[in-house]
C-alpha cells in the first residue's frame, strides 16, 4: 500500500499536484467555461498527451524525438478513418458516383475502398490500430536507430525527416488520405452523434480521465527500476552498458510507450475536434509539442500538461487578437525557455514556489515570538564580543 | 518508361540531371555552411534556412534598387549583391552567436530549440518587412537564355552560373579549413577545445567566426537561389531539414562526403521527379536516405575516430 502511494502517486507532493490538476480539469474548467471553450481546452489536453510522452523520452530518456507529431497524427488518422467510413455509408453518400466510399475518394475517381481502409470498418480493430500502428512504427524506428547506437542529434534529425515524409505522403496521396484537407465531416461513433454538446462534454471527461491515467502510468514506469535506468542512461550511457544492461532495449521500450501515448492523444483529438489533417503531423506541430513539454518542465509530468494548456491558450488568444505578434512570441518563448528556464514552470516552482509555500506554512504554524529574536541578537553580540576579546 | 526513344531518354537524363545540378548547387552551398556549424561546432542551427532567405532578400532588394536608381548598372549588380548578402548574413550570424549560441555549447539539443525559435522570429520579420508574397530578382541579361549543345538538350545559363559559383565557394571553404591559419585554429578547437585554448588559440573568437562564416555561406546560397526561383518568407525553412540530411548522410567531418551526398540526393530527386509526381519523388528520396542511414549510421564517408 505504502509502495503504491509512494511510487504511483509520488508521495504527498505528487498526490497534491495530481489532485489539483484533476480538480482543474474536472471541476473548475467545466464550471467556468461554455462548451465551445471547454471543447478547445479538450483539444489542448490532447496535446498534453504528446507533451507527457516527451517528458518520458526527452526529459528522462534524453532522447529528443521530433516525431511525436507523427505518432499523434497516426493515432488521429486511425480514428478518423473509422469515423469516416461510418459517415460514408451507402445511404449518406448516395449522390456519389460510387456510393459507400469516403467523399474525397469519389472526387479522386477511386471506385473501390483501398485495402488498408477495409479493416477500419471494425471498431475493436480501430482501437487496436490506434495503439498498434504508431507502436509498430516506433518499434521499427527504435530498433533501427538504437541498436546501432544512433542517438542525440542524429536521432532528432532523422525523426524530423520522418515527420516530413509522412506529411508529404499524406498530402501527395490525395485519393487515399484526403490530402491537405485531411479527413473531414466526421459525424457519428456507432450511431452516437459526436457533434452534440452532451457528446462533447462526455468526450472531454473521457479525455481528462485518460490523461490522468496516462500520467499515473508514466509515474509507475518512471518510479520503477526502468525509470532509474533511463535517468542513468541519459547521464552516463556507457556505464549502464558496462554494467551489463542492454541499453537499446530500454530505449526502444520507452520510445514505443511514448509513441502510443501520443497516439491516444491523437485519437481523442479527432473525436473532439471532428477532423484530422496533415497539419497536425508534420515538422512544425512535432516541434511545438516539444515546446509544450519544455515550458511545463521537461522533468515534470504534470508540468507538461500545464505547459500544453498555457502555450495553446496563448496561441489561440494571440492568433485571434494579434496574429502578427504570435510568431514573435512563440519564437521568443522557445529562446527564453531554453536560455533562462531550462526546467520550465516546474523548475520555477521548485526554485521559488516551494520556498514561498514553506514560508507561508512556517508563518501559520508558529509566529516567531519577538523575545527569541532579541535573545538571538544578544547571543550574536556576545559572540562578537568574545571574538573581539 | 515506355513511349520514349533512347535519344529522348538520353536528353531527359541530361536535362533533368542538369536541373538536379542546380538543386545540388543550392543544397551544397547550404550544406557547406551547415557542415561548419554542425560538424565543427556541434550546434544544430535550425535557422540556417533563414540565413539563406536573408541572402535571397538582400539580392532581391539590390536588384529592385538598381533597377530604380541605376538602370545602366543592372548587368553588373549581381556580384556586389552576393558580397553584401554574405556580409549581412555573416554579421547577423556573428551577433546571434554572441547573444545566444555561446551560452548553449554544452547543450546541443537545446540549440535546436533555441534556433528554431530564432527561425520563427526571422520568418515573421521577413513577412512583416517584405510581405507574404514571393518576390524575385530581375536577373542581368547575361544570366538569361540557355545553352544548346544538341537539338533536344536545353541547359539554362543561370544554372551554369550557379554551378560555377558553387565550385568557387567550395574551393574557398576547402582552402579556408585546410590550408589557412584560421582553418588550423578551427580544426584544433574542434578536436580538443581545452588544449587549443592552452596553446593560445582564442577558442571563443574561433567559434564566433566559424558560426558567422557558416551563416555567411548560407547567405551566398540565398543569392544563388534567387537566380533559380522566387523567394518567400518561408522558403528557407523548406531547405533546412534537407540540408541537415545532406550533412548527416554525407558523414560527419568529411567535406567530400557532404559534396557526394548533396550530389546524389539532388540527382536522385530530380531524375525521379520526371517519372513520378514531385511529392512521391521527394518521399522516395527521403526514404532511401533514411534507409541507408539506418544501415550506415555514420553516413557515406566517415573518419574513423576513437571515442
Amino acid at each position: 500500500m505504502k509502495a503504491i502511494y509512494n511510487n504511483l502517486l509520488g508521495g504527498r507532493q505528487g498526490v497534491i499536484g495530481l489532485a489539483l490538476l484533476a480538480a482543474l480539469i474536472f471541476l473548475v474548467l467545466p464550471m467556468f467555461l461554455d462548451i465551445f471553450r471547454l471543447n478547445l481546452v479538450g483539444k489542448y489536453l490532447t496535446y498534453a498527451f504528446a507533451a507527457v510522452s516527451l517528458v518520458l523520452i526527452w526529459g528522462y530518456g534524453g532522447i529528443l524525438s521530433l516525431g511525436q507529431g507523427v505518432f499523434f497524427g497516426l493515432g488521429g488518422y486511425c480514428m478518423a478513418m473509422f469515423l469516416k467510413l461510418e459517415a460514408s455509408s451507402p445511404e449518406n453518400t448516395a449522390i456519389q458516383s460510387t456510393p459507400g466510399i469516403p467523399d474525397f475518394m469519389d472526387w479522386n475517381q477511386l471506385t473501390q475502398l483501398p485495402w488498408f481502409w477495409e479493416p477500419f470498418n471494425s471498431f475493436p480493430f480501430t482501437l487496436f490500430a490506434i495503439l498498434a500502428v504508431p507502436g509498430l512504427l516506433a518499434y521499427i524506428i527504435g530498433v533501427a536507430m538504437f541498436k546501432r547506437r544512433v542517438g542525440g542529434v542524429y536521432f532528432s534529425i532523422i525523426t524530423q525527416a520522418i515527420a516530413a515524409i509522412l506529411t508529404i505522403l499524406i498530402v501527395g496521396q490525395q485519393g487515399l488520405t484526403g490530402g491537405i484537407n485531411g479527413i473531414t465531416d466526421l459525424k457519428t461513433l456507432h450511431g452516437w452523434d459526436i457533434r452534440t454538446d452532451s457528446a462533447k462534454y462526455l468526450l472531454y471527461y473521457i479525455n481528462g480521465g485518460l490523461l490522468i491515467g496516462v500520467i499515473l502510468l508514466s509515474r509507475f514506469i518512471l518510479s520503477s527500476k526502468l525509470g532509474r535506468l533511463l535517468l542513468v542512461m541519459r547521464d552516463k550511457e556507457d556505464r549502464v552498458r558496462f554494467s551489463g544492461y542492454d541499453v537499446s532495449n530500454f530505449k526502444i521500450f520507452i520510445f514505443c510507450v511514448a509513441a502510443m501515448i501520443s497516439a491516444m492523444g491523437g485519437a481523442m483529438f479527432t473525436l473532439q475536434v471532428g477532423f484530422m489533417s496533415p497539419s497536425f503531423v508534420g515538422i512544425v506541430p512535432s516541434i511545438e509539442m516539444v515546446i509544450f513539454a519544455a515550458v511545463g518542465g521537461r522533468m515534470s509530468l504534470i508540468g507538461a500538461v500545464y505547459g500544453a494548456l498555457i502555450v495553446n491558450y496563448g496561441k489561440t488568444y494571440f492568433s485571434e487578437t494579434f496574429p502578427e505578434l504570435w510568431l514573435f512570441l512563440m519564437g521568443g518563448l522557445f529562446i527564453a525557455v531554453v536560455m533562462f528556464f531550462p526546467n520550465g514552470l516546474a523548475g520555477l516552482y521548485e526554485k521559488h514556489g516551494k520556498r514561498i509555500m514553506e514560508k507561508i506554512k512556517s508563518l501559520r504554524r508558529k509566529p516567531t515570538p519577538p523575545a527569541e529574536k532579541t535573545l538571538a541578537a544578544g547571543n550574536d553580540t556576545s559572540a562578537a564580543a568574545r571574538e573581539a576579546a | 518508361m515506355g513511349g520514349y526513344t533512347l535519344t529522348e531518354l538520353g536528353s531527359i537524363f541530361v536535362m533533368q540531371g542538369f536541373a538536379g545540378l542546380s538543386l545540388f548547387s543550392v543544397l551544397l552551398l547550404m550544406a557547406l555552411g551547415l557542415a561548419i556549424i554542425f560538424v565543427q561546432m556541434g550546434v544544430i542551427n535550425m535557422a540556417h534556412g533563414e540565413f539563406m532567405t536573408i541572402g535571397a532578400y538582400t539580392t532581391v532588394m539590390f536588384s529592385v534598387l538598381t533597377a530604380k536608381f541605376a538602370p545602366g548598372f543592372i548587368d553588373y549588380y549581381f556580384p556586389f549583391a552576393m558580397l553584401v548578402s554574405f556580409l549581412i548574413a555573416f554579421g547577423i550570424g556573428y551577433f546571434v552567436e554572441f547573444a545566444m549560441i555561446r551560452h548553449l555549447y554544452k547543450r546541443p539539443l537545446d540549440t535546436l530549440l533555441a534556433t528554431w525559435g530564432l527561425s520563427l522570429i526571422m520568418q515573421q520579420i521577413f513577412r512583416s518587412a517584405f510581405g507574404a508574397r514571393e518576390v524575385s530578382a530581375t536577373l542581368p541579361e547575361w544570366l538569361l537564355g540557355s545553352f544548346q549543345p544538341t537539338e533536344s538538350i536545353d541547359i539554362p545559363l543561370n544554372g551554369i552560373f550557379v554551378m560555377g559559383l558553387t565550385v568557387f565557394v567550395t574551393l574557398g571553404v576547402f582552402y579556408f579549413l585546410f590550408k589557412s591559419r584560421w582553418g588550423l585554429r578551427v580544426r584544433a578547437t574542434t578536436q580538443n577545445r581545452i588544449m587549443a585554448g592552452a596553446v593560445g588559440v582564442n577558442t571563443r573568437l574561433v567559434d564566433r567566426v566559424s558560426f558567422a562564416l557558416g551563416c555567411g555561406i548560407a547567405g551566398i546560397a540565398g543569392a544563388a537561389f534567387t537566380t533559380i526561383t522566387s523567394t518567400g518568407p518561408t522558403t528557407g525553412t523548406l531547405y533546412t531539414v534537407d540540408t541537415f540530411l545532406v550533412v548527416v548522410f554525407g558523414g560527419a567531418a568529411s567535406l567530400f562526403g557532404t559534396i557526394a551526398s548533396a550530389f546524389s540526393i539532388a540527382q536522385a530527386q530530380s531524375i525521379m521527379e520526371f517519372f513520378m509526381t514531385g511529392s512521391m519523388a521527394k518521399v522516395l528520396t527521403l526514404l532511401i536516405i533514411i534507409g541507408i542511414l539506418m544501415l550506415r549510421p555514420e553516413g557515406l564517408f566517415s573518419i574513423k575516430v576513437r571515442k
